[in-house]
């Protein structure tokens, strides 16, 4: 019985592999949450660059604090820009245990962008790591795009390249590609910088993988304690076990 | 089935081992459950230290702020209702403030932080049954009889404090109103729920 | 000592606490050779417990509302103490307990549990997984993610389907509105956490007294009580406590060290306890790519899929679907032999039950995949096999070689 499955799962393989997915590369990214600095340089990042329009408001400040060994001075003077207008008419600071949420209005952003800006909260969960950093390094110069620029991984995407001053501005390099209709398509096989920007293409990389470092941790916080805590429960279980299992022999040498 | 040979002791044992196990482990699993209904970060960023802004704030003027979910008031009193908790003492339950509904520097005359008198800040909700009290400064009105210096008076069951907070004998609640732990961090401006160096 | 001695006299005139532990537990007689699959009852129970429990937990501080249940959720996985955990053992309890009732299903199937004087056990078990089907599906709209959204969407438009123009009004009465909407959202809370939770509570006691009293099973389908020795206990049976209670001991705590590493090393099982586009908030306006039910739903999902609409209705394959569950009430009158336990049957059952198997695990697998044409023909190969199933059965006493079944117990 075992060997049919196993044979009839052999010749599903194809299938499988073909159905995963939308079929588009996705660059691997290293993600390490026990990098304290890695994760702090992300929140920096995210909150500079992404908060200004995307809100992640299941997260908390101060979990910057209790979680990623910032200090309440470091967030409040570096990372706090937004005034909380959703809460108070007067605009009253946003606290260090608020919500990251945004300043701008959700139907302002309608109309600007075309579209509901999707909160970045759980981002990381429903895309994947691999697809956000992918993501976040391939915008290129396209004439055609309301904002001048396009992106490989999410064609026709309606967010600017909000990270040009680290990045510079790049455009895509072609190659003639023939698909399975005959014809022959451009494809994008790399980029060029046009623009040099801040940070060189490996520097950027690295400020990318802290970036995506910071989503996974944000999407997920308790992922930090979490596989801690799971290692003493099996540890516990095991232990348990055993002393139930001699237990259920013992009682069970009546019955011989 | 024969039960001849059983050894009792080693069935003990292990029967009170597995029990024991099971009891730690149940107990760690009941941690996370009855830790769960405790405050959350939300509860706990709401509960967070309040600012108030006093500059603003007349002679005989109150503010009600909300900290943790409750009224706090600030009350800039002036000369004379100052002067009048002097000889209040007859009539009050504990004029001395034994009772520890105060931090330890307010437990003076006016209830305040001793450089600035004249501000008291308060829980405005009434140690008798949680009611808020309302605020009536004027002296001797028809319904508070000829002896009110102005306090407060909370509708629900007649209690009555003075202008400190102070409970009135013979009224329902048993102690003074609380004072939450405050300082000031400038001249105008205090922190509600938070005690510091600052006196 | 004494004294509790003494209280426990109290009560007992008053209530047969002592009776009720003397039938259920010390002096209830199970056949002393129940093997691996007969763990799955009482693990079934713990984890409907889990579930009441942690389940109570999550309705304190979950929202039921159109606007706030998305990140309420989220909510409980960061701001709540534990709740992450809670979390967590919720989602996985509800994979859980269908992969036990699953389990306890199969053994059912192996042995002829639902043979006589079993048929009524059976039918409670089978309406304990309607009820377990319409909570989890009830549940999983919950998060309010595009998948629940989506999922809830296309599984009430089946009600759609049903012909007579009462369809379209059915299915706008299930929702009380045009879509899936927050006054969806907020009925299916109230079925999700009140109205069905106590209909299996009720169904899982009165299967359990269904069991108590025609006794249990076992793996070589032999009544222990037909040989009972001359104090009236069968031969072949052992009190429940303390010899089973003690292995079933054993039996939750390797469960759990399953159970505890899904909930902390891999609580999204890959995508399949929890789906990534399940941390998208629904959106109206927006399908996701590909809908696909949880996993324990996949093979029916794989059924309706299977048929090809007719008429312009989807309501044939909605029929198949229900006609796979329905048919399950019927086992114990469709199969005729007098051999229960598949030790003694002949191969054509030992067949028919491993394609049976293998059909359902397949359609499984084929409902978590994109509909292709390929992939329709497989799914409509695999929900032949799974009826055809029912089919051998009537037939196969006719002409299977069964082997002579001892009179007492093997092992």
């Amino acid at each position: 019985m075992k060997k049919l499955i196993t044979a009839f799962l052999m010749t599903m393989m194809p299938v499988l592999v073909m159905a995963a997915g939308d079929g588009m590369h996705n660059d691997k990214v290293d993600i390490d949450l026990s990098n304290k600095a890695s994760l702090q340089n992300g929140a920096k990042l995210f909150v500079t660059y992404c908060l200004s329009c995307h809100s992640a408001k299941a997260m908390r400040y101060n979990r910057l604090v209790s979680d990623l060994g910032m200090t309440q001075e470091q967030v409040e003077k570096n990372l706090i820009f937004t005034s909380d207008f959703s809460k108070k008419e007067d605009g009253e600071a946003t606290k260090v245990g608020s919500l990251m949420e945004v300043a701008m209005q959700a139907r302002d952003a309608k109309q600007w962008f075309g579209t509901k800006i999707p909160d970045l909260s759980v981002v990381a969960r429903s895309r994947g790591a691999d697809w956000l950093y992918t993501y976040l390094r391939t915008f290129y110069i396209d004439k055609s795009r309301p904002y001048g620029v396009n992106n490989q991984r999410f064609p026709s995407v309606g967010m600017p390249h909000v990270m040009w001053e680290l990045e510079g501005f790049k455009k895509a390099v072609y190659e003639d590609h023939k698909g399975a209709d005959g014809k022959v398509h451009k494809v994008i096989s790399g980029f060029e910088t046009v623009v040099p920007g801040k940070l060189s293409t490996v520097e950027f990389d690295n400020a990318m993988r802290d970036l995506v470092n910071y989503m996974v941790y944000m999407g997920e916080p308790a992922l930090l304690v979490r596989k801690t805590i799971g290692v003493w429960v099996m540890l516990f279980l095991v232990l348990f076990f055993f002393v139930a299992y001699a237990m259920k022999k013992e009682f069970w040498k009546d019955l011989h | 089935m024969s039960t001849d040979g059983v050894d009792n002791s080693r069935r003990r044992f292990l029967t009170a081992a597995t029990s024991v196990i099971g009891a730690v482990g149940t107990v760690g699993l009941a941690i996370p459950f009855i830790s769960s209904m405790n405050p959350s970060a939300r509860a706990k960023a709401a509960g967070a230290p309040v600012e108030v802004d006093i500059s603003k704030l007349e002679p005989g003027g109150m503010v009600t702020i909300e900290w943790r979910g409750k009224p706090v008031w600030v009350l800039r009193r002036t000369k004379e209702t100052m002067k009048n908790l002097e000889g209040m003492a007859d009539i009050l339950a504990d004029p001395d403030s034994d009772a520890t509904q105060q931090p330890a520097y307010a437990k003076n005359l006016y209830r305040s932080r001793t450089d600035s008198p004249n501000v008291v800040i308060m829980v405005g909700i009434c140690t008798h049954l949680g009611c808020s009290p309302q605020y009536r400064p004027e002296l001797a009105p028809d319904d508070l009889g000829a002896d009110w210096k102005g306090g407060f008076f909370c509708p629900c069951h007649g209690s009555k404090f003075d202008l400190a907070g102070r409970v009135y004998s013979g009224v329902p609640a048993p102690t003074n109103l609380v004072i939450p732990p405050h300082m000031y961090l400038s001249k105008s401006v205090i922190l509600v729920g938070k005690d510091g160096g600052v006196a | 000592m004494d004294k509790l001695v003494a209280l426990l006299g109290w009560v007992d005139e008053r209530f047969p606490l002592s009776k009720m532990w003397r039938e259920h537990l010390s002096e209830y007689y199970a056949p002393k050779n129940f093997n691996f699959w007969y763990y799955f009852g009482s693990l079934a129970i713990l984890v409907f417990v889990l579930q009441i429990v942690t389940g109570i937990v999550l309705t304190m501080y979950y929202k039921p509302d159109g606007d706030m249940a998305f990140f309420s959720v989220e909510y409980i996985m960061r701001d709540v103490n534990w709740g992450w955990l809670i979390r967590y053992m919720h989602s996985t309890g509800a994979s859980a307990f269908f992969l036990v009732i699953y389990l306890h299903m199969f053994r059912g199937l192996m042995y002829g549990s639902y043979k006589k004087p079993r048929e009524l056990l059976w039918i409670l078990g089978v309406l304990i997984y309607l009820a377990m089907m319409a909570e989890a599906f009830f549940g999983y709209l919950l998060p309010w993610g595009q998948m629940s959204f989506w999922g809830a969407q296309v599984i009430v438009n089946l009600f759609a389907a049903v012909p007579f123009g009462i369809g379209e009004p059915l299915s706008e009465w299930i929702r009380g509105d045009f879509v899936i909407s927050d006054a969806t959202l907020n009925r299916f809370f109230a079925f999700h956490v009140i109205a069905v939770p106590f209909v299996l509570a009720a169904l899982i006691v009165v299967h359990i007294l269904a069991l108590h009293e025609v006794g249990s099973n076992n793996p070589d389908g032999i009544e222990i009580k037909k040989n009972k020795g001359p104090d009236g206990i069968p031969l072949d049976g052992i009190p429940f406590h303390p010899y089973y209670t003690v292995k079933d001991i054993v039996g939750v705590v390797v469960f759990f060290i399953f159970f505890f590493a899904v909930v902390f090393f891999a609580p999204e099982m890959g995508g399949y306890f929890i789906e990534p586009p399940n941390f998208d908030q629904a959106d109206p306006l927006k399908t996701p790519a590909h809908i696909a039910p949880v996993w324990y739903f996949t093979p029916f999902y794989a059924m309706l899929r299977a048929v090809p609409p007719m008429l312009g209705s989807q309501f044939p394959g909605v029929m198949v679907m229900g006609a796979a569950i329905v048919v399950l009430f019927f086992l114990p009158w469709i199969d005729r032999s007098p051999v229960k336990s598949i030790r003694y049957r002949g191969n054509s059952f030992k067949i028919a039950l491993g394609v049976f198997v293998v059909s359902f695990v397949i359609l499984g697998w084929l409902g978590t995949q994109p509909s292709t044409p390929g992939m329709t023909i497989l799914a409509q190969i695999f929900t032949i096999l799974y009826f055809a199933y029912f089919v051998a059965l009537w037939f196969i006493p006719k002409f299977e070689k069964t082997k002579p079944v001892p009179e007492r117990l093997t092992s």
